[in-house]
């Protein structure tokens, strides 16, 4: 099948972007999309041209490094899928596809499809854990976890990281993410302790990061590959309700890392010569 | 408790009132916006079932208006209750919007959201064409001045002159579609924000909302198509 | 005589065929590591913040270790090339992770999963590590429930338990279909607390480059910012390398793209020993390749072949669709050649098997390569509700792949490249022969011997990072004799200059073919020649390929753009020229070691009835090769022995006839 694909073509974090036509007149039905790329970049190269920058790793729908829109739909047409997922199958011969990066304040643009998602680590950093020293667990079954809260845990804690649901948010929200780690830990009993002080955390980071607020708009749910739902940004509103009113007193002064931590050491970082 | 937080917390605990915990916070700005919306909400139903009694004949909807006129401090606190609501509100959902668009920073060249209703990405607009409505509403069934021919007290014929201009009706009608939108995504959302949601309760909220957006906004606009059709008339 | 590689000057200029001491503690084997951690030093932890240590990796190994060793309160630096530690490959693991906690009751114990493991690994592997690793396996347990990790659990609240891998007990504790998912995200979070605490620098998107090592020990690394593209060095009291697999030898694996040899490949070529290269694991059921661009391969959980019948047509080239062809004209091999064990036989016997009906040429699908699982017999028996139940997530991930419904047509699988057992040499103390340099999880060559059982490398990953390398690294640095030095030393800059060297002599080939092309060919060579099935010729074949090709790679090699911005044709580049001097050394290391076991067969050591064979009198031993240069002209490796012996469990042969 024939393809035309406009890609979004940035070389570095400051440089201006444009898209870029390319085509690719023999990609097979049973190509993943990736490798529909691979090919693209395979011909670039050897005409010299720079290849396309785009992430990914396992390719197989669980890291969650790979990620782009593709004609406006985050991770492509396929519903609960990563682009790594998808086949060329799922598109026709002739299509035109606008290959475009996720788009947020919190992620900066690195090069052409790449991203940095940063954001999310540091939202989990300010509070998406349960604190407990290597060594110092209880025996495992001491602790007795209903096999609902359980699955619905594991549900929430589904969630691979992709930033997709930041990136169909016209809010360019965090809140799916945010909620499904908030469900995951506030479901357990392990979770407790720390529930009050973490909804408020990570939120206050998700702010520092300059991520929008929620809506309850609803895109985000329905483009989330792992199937995350809305009900986790409930619970996570409920849980950053009681802990405003009831817990406040702890809860002063709410952590924030600086935008300048250790998760962004390569920003700071030197270029040769410099040091 | 967490070392995250110790290790960062440079200035010492500082005690903060649960408002303004609220207030600095995305979450809790929304969790404002929908108490107060609620309020806006509960005003508005009962507003809709006063006006309805132009229905009965001026004198009983004359009779309710004086009857609200009754108790001037009551009616000055509700009035500020539903000014400070309707301020808080406005100015929440204001802000938010504005940093939401900062948030996208660069605007996608194609964007096709797929799941989502008009109304709910349209929460900003909607609000602010009722903010105009109610502005210009106040000016012209309350204080009268922009009224054709207004008459301190008479409810009943202020509202039939004032739908005796197609241009009234019209103006009204539109202001009644914003508030259509407004409703049927923000109840539901109203719920989501105070995280009253699971997946059991949510579909039925959202059938709730839809359905009093609807009763809201079909009652309201009868008042208007019925004066222009003459079921209501003087 | 034994030389202790810890105070003999290693590196370079190690001694020629020193017999490896293992440094394994005396007593029984039941209390060695509480022995040892008994013996060891302790560092004083008002001084723990003075010492700087790097973890090169964030997998449940370095995740682990990264975090763990924050907590204690060292100076900890932490990379990995993802753009976040969340990534790293150990999230791609499904089945689960084994345990001998015996809450199923049915007769499990540290004693039997250590039995089993060492059995597994067809008796190459130590047996003072495997039992400690069977030993800690409960304590991870515990940590990662403590931490959230969602376990499966009983309606009682108490958590769940599958049989996994053919083993006889249930011990294998699981979370939905994603347990590495769940563990790596455990150690995740725990490593992110202590980024958030001050810890732990963490710097994702930079690539360890080089190992420095200055007087005899592991001093340091130079990295590549993935975006900037800065060469920088980072100066250490100890380094550890938890940077996983190398499978991608092969080019298709089910290893992630990234997954590379490079940090170790680096420590091999300062001085590290690289033990038993040639081990490496094929896994029976993994969705077949489509084509030539076919750029990984996806795993089918083993579980399948419980109720799926493998076969192949009888006729070879046999045209039919599947469902016309009648159970006349099937082979349903495996039943034939294993009655007892049937479709269930162990990975690297159904492995062999599918590949050689496939050489007959009565393979199924695109290029031949692939046999059916057919499951038409279980829906009649079963139905299809009970199959949905069973494996309907797996039906659908394999329609998602290849468009076509398991429930019409029989799933088409082959095997592919999973595991490599091979990796860095460690003691029992998991220190490399360069004092100073750890190696943990997937890289080291530890514990699995020539097979790895099915859900214990989440296991030995975790046990590694969480329990064993917190404290041995504690002794090394209490043992003190480490010189202050930053990285102004010179040894760091020569590195640094090596690294630019190697990288503008990528850019500077100017060829014609992008580093993929190459990578295929190698890995075609490294499958065709040195995979399931090895030989004399093959392995004679590939070693006389592979200089040409690397020639070919050097001469005709394209890189575009440069290397001061995000440039990913480059970090290829490096990878695969590491992956060529590696596959040389997997070739040579298959070649001498003249037995079968485990993973490793060669065709000319085997039974009757096609079974790998072992010489245990001669090969009842680890290789650990020493690098003496590369390329022509260069020395030859030297192959150091350490041998192994086996107290607690006696030498036997396997059969699953
Ligand atoms: C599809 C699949 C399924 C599996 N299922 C199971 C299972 O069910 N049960 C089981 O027990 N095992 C399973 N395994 C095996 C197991 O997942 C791996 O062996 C294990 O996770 C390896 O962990 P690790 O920490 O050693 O390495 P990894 O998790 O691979 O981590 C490597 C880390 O090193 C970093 N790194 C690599 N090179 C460099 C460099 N040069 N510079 C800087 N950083 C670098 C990477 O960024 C990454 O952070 C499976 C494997 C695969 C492929
Ligand atoms: C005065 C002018 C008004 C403005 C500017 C306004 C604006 C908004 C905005 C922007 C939102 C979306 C908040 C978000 O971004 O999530 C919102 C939500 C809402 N509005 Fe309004 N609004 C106004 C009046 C009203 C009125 C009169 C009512 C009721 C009759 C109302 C009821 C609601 C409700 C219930 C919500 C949902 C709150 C939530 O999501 O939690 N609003 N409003
Ligand atoms: C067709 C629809 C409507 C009609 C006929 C109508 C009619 C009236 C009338 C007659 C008054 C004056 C009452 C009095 O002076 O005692 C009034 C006041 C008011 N109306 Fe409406 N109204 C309508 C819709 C709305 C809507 C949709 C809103 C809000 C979103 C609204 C908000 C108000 C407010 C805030 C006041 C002032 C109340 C006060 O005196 O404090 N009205 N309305
Ligand atoms: S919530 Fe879904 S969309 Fe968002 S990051 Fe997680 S997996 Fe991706
Ligand atoms: S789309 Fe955005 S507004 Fe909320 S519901 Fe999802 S985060
Ligand atoms: S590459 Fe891992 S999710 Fe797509």
């Amino acid at each position: 099948m024939r393809l035309v694909l406009e890609i979004w073509r940035q070389k570095g974090p400051e440089a201006p972007g444009a898209f870029a036509r390319y085509e690719v007149p023999d990609a097979s039905e049973h190509m993943s999309f990736l490798e529909m790329l691979d090919v693209l970049n395979a011909r670039l190269v050897e005409r010299g041209e720079d290849p396309v920058a785009f992430d990914s790793d396992c390719r197989e729908g669980i890291c969650g490094t790979c990620g782009f829109l593709v004609n406006g739909e985050a991770h492509g047409p396929l519903p609960n899928a990563t682009i790594c997922q998808t086949h060329m199958r799922h598109f026709k011969d002739g299509d035109v596809l606008r290959l475009e990066p996720w788009r947020a304040r919190a992620f900066p643009v690195r090069k052409d499809l790449v991203v940095d998602r940063g954001a999310l680590d540091r939202i989990i950093a300010s509070g998406g854990y349960v604190s407990v020293r290597t060594g110092s667990a209880p025996e495992a079954n001491a602790i007795l976890v209903p096999k609902p809260a359980a699955d619905r845990a594991m549900e929430a804690a589904a969630c691979i990281g992709c930033g997709a649901c930041v990136a169909v948010c016209p809010n360019a929200s965090a809140a799916l993410f945010t909620g499904a780690k908030v469900s995951h830990l506030g479901l357990l009993p392990q979770g407790q302790p720390e529930r009050p002080l973490r909804v408020l955390a990570m939120n206050a980071q998700a702010v520092e990061e300059g991520f929008g607020h929620c809506t309850s708009i609803g895109e985000c749910a329905a483009a989330c590959p792992a199937g995350i739902q809305l009900e986790v940004i409930g619970r996570m509103n409920r849980d950053f309700f009681t802990a405003a009113l009831s817990r406040r007193d702890e809860l002063e002064p709410v952590a924030v890392l600086p935008k300048s931590s250790a998760l962004r050491a390569y920003v700071a970082e030197p270029k040769k010569g410099e040091t | 408790m967490a070392t995250a937080v110790k290790d960062l917390s440079a200035p010492a605990p500082r005690r903060i009132s649960r408002l303004g915990l609220l207030w600095r916070s995305t979450i809790g700005k929304k969790i404002i916006m929908a108490v107060t919306g609620l309020v806006l909400v509960l005003y508005v139903f009962v507003h809709m079932l006063g006006n309805l009694q132009v229905f009965a004949g001026p004198e009983k909807i004359d009779a309710y208006g004086r009857l609200l006129r009754a108790a001037p401090v009551l009616l000055w606190t509700a009035r500020i209750v539903l000014l400070a609501a309707a301020v808080a509100h406005a100015w929440a959902g204001i802000e938010l919007q504005l940093r939401a668009r900062q948030a996208r920073g660069v605007a996608y060249a194609d964007y096709r959201p797929g799941a989502s209703s008009a109304a709910s990405r349209t929460m900003l607009w909607s609000g602010l064409l009722i903010l105009l409505f109610v502005v210009y509403h106040v000016l012209d069934l309350t204080v009268g001045v922009v009224h054709p021919d207004f008459r301190e007290g008479e409810i009943y014929w202020n509202v039939v002159k004032r739908f005796g201009q197609i241009t009234g009706v019209a103006a009204y009608l539109i202001a009644m579609v914003a508030l259509a939108f407004h409703l049927w995504h923000g109840i539901y959302s109203m719920f989501q924000s105070l995280g009253l949601s699971n997946r059991r309760l949510t579909p039925q909220v959202q059938k709730f909302a839809a359905g009093l957006a609807t009763v809201l906004t079909i009652g309201f606009s009868a008042i208007p198509l019925a004066v222009i059709i003459g079921v209501v008339k003087v | 005589m034994a030389t202790d590689l810890r105070t003999a000057p290693p590196g370079p200029s190690a001694p020629a065929r020193a017999r490896l001491d293992a440094r394994v503690p005396g007593g029984p084997l039941g209390s060695k590591w509480e022995q040892r951690r008994f013996e060891m030093k302790l560092v004083n932890p008002a001084n723990k913040r003075r010492y700087t240590i790097i973890v090169v990796g964030t997998g449940l190994a370095g995740g682990a270790a990264a975090a763990s060793l924050g907590e204690l309160g060292y100076n900890v630096v932490n990379f990995c090339i993802q753009d976040s530690p969340r990534r790293a490959h150990s999230i791609a693991a499904q089945g689960g992770i084994n345990a001998a906690k015996n809450y199923t009751n049915d007769g499990d114990s540290v004693e039997r999963l250590f039995y089993d493991t060492i059995k597994g690994g067809d008796f190459r592997a130590r047996e003072a590590n495997v039992y400690r690793l069977a030993e800690l396996s409960t304590a991870i347990i515990d940590q990662c429930t403590a931490q959230g990790v969602p376990f499966a659990r009983e309606y009682g609240g108490t958590l769940a338990n599958r049989s996994f891998g053919g083993a006889l007990v249930s011990r294998t504790f699981y979370a939905r279909g994603q347990t590495g998912q769940q563990l790596l995200l455990g150690a995740y979070q725990a490593l992110l607390r202590q980024v958030a605490a001050g810890t732990v620098k963490l710097h994702p998107r930079h690539e360890m480059l080089e190992l420095v090592v200055v007087d005899g020990r592991a001093r340091g690394v130079v990295t590549r910012d993935l975006v900037s593209g800065a060469i920088r060095s980072w100066a250490a009291d100890a380094v550890v390398l938890a940077t996983g697999g190398y499978g991608n030898v092969f080019y298709l694996s089910t290893n992630a793209r990234g997954s590379n040899a490079t940090a170790i490949w680096r420590a091999h070529r300062k001085g590290a020993f690289f033990a038993n290269p040639c081990y490496t694991q094929i896994h029976p059921t993994c969705i077949p390749r489509s084509g030539e661009y076919q750029s990984k391969l996806t795993l089918m959980s083993e579980s399948l072949r419980n109720d799926g019948r493998v076969w192949v047509p009888k006729a070879k080239g046999d045209a039919r669709a599947p469902g016309d062809i009648p159970d006349a004209d099937r082979d349903y091999y495996l039943e034939r050649m294993y009655p007892t064990y049937g479709n269930l036989a162990p990975r690297d016997i159904a492995s062999r098997a599918a590949k050689t009906v496939c050489d007959q040429g009565r393979g199924v699908g695109p290029g031949g390569l692939g046999v059916y699982l057919d499951f038409r017999d279980a829906f009649q028996r079963l139905g299809r509700r009970v199959l949905d139940e069973r494996y309907g997530n797996l039906f659908e991930m394999y329609e998602r792949i290849t468009g076509e419904d398991p429930h019409d047509v029989p799933m088409r699988i082959y095997p592919a490249v999973h595991y490599t057992m091979g990796g860095l040499w460690v003691d029992y103390d998991l220190m490399s022969t360069i004092p100073g340099l750890f190696v943990g999880g997937e890289a080291n060559f530890s514990d699995h011997g020539a097979n790895r059982l099915g859900a214990s490398a989440l296991m030995q990953g975790l046990a590694d990072g969480y329990f064993i390398l917190p404290y041995t690294i504690g002794d090394y640095l209490a043992r003190g004799g480490l010189a202050k030095l930053d990285t102004g030393h010179a040894a760091f800059r020569d590195a640094e200059a090596d690294v630019l060297a190697r990288s503008r002599r990528f850019l500077e080939i100017g060829g014609t073919k992008p580093v993929e092309h190459f990578h295929r060919e190698l890995g075609n060579v490294m499958w065709n020649e040195c995979g399931m099935a090895r030989s004399r010729e093959s392995l004679t074949r590939a070693l006389a390929a592979l200089p040409g090709l690397e020639e070919q790679f050097w001469r005709d090699l394209k890189v575009t753009g440069t290397g001061e911005e995000l440039n990913q044709e480059l970090e290829r580049a490096g990878r695969v020229a590491d992956y060529f001097e590696l596959a040389a050394l997997m070739c040579q290391d298959a070649l001498v070691r003249e037995e079968s076991c485990g993973g490793h067969f060669r065709v000319e050591h085997q039974t009757e009835d096609g079974e790998a064979k072992r010489d245990d009198a001669r090969f009842t031993h680890v290789a650990a090769w020493e690098w003496r240069g590369h390329g022509p002209g260069a020395e030859r490796p030297i192959r150091h022995e350490e041998p192994l012996v086996f107290e607690a469990v006696p030498l036997q042969q396997r059969s699953y006839k």
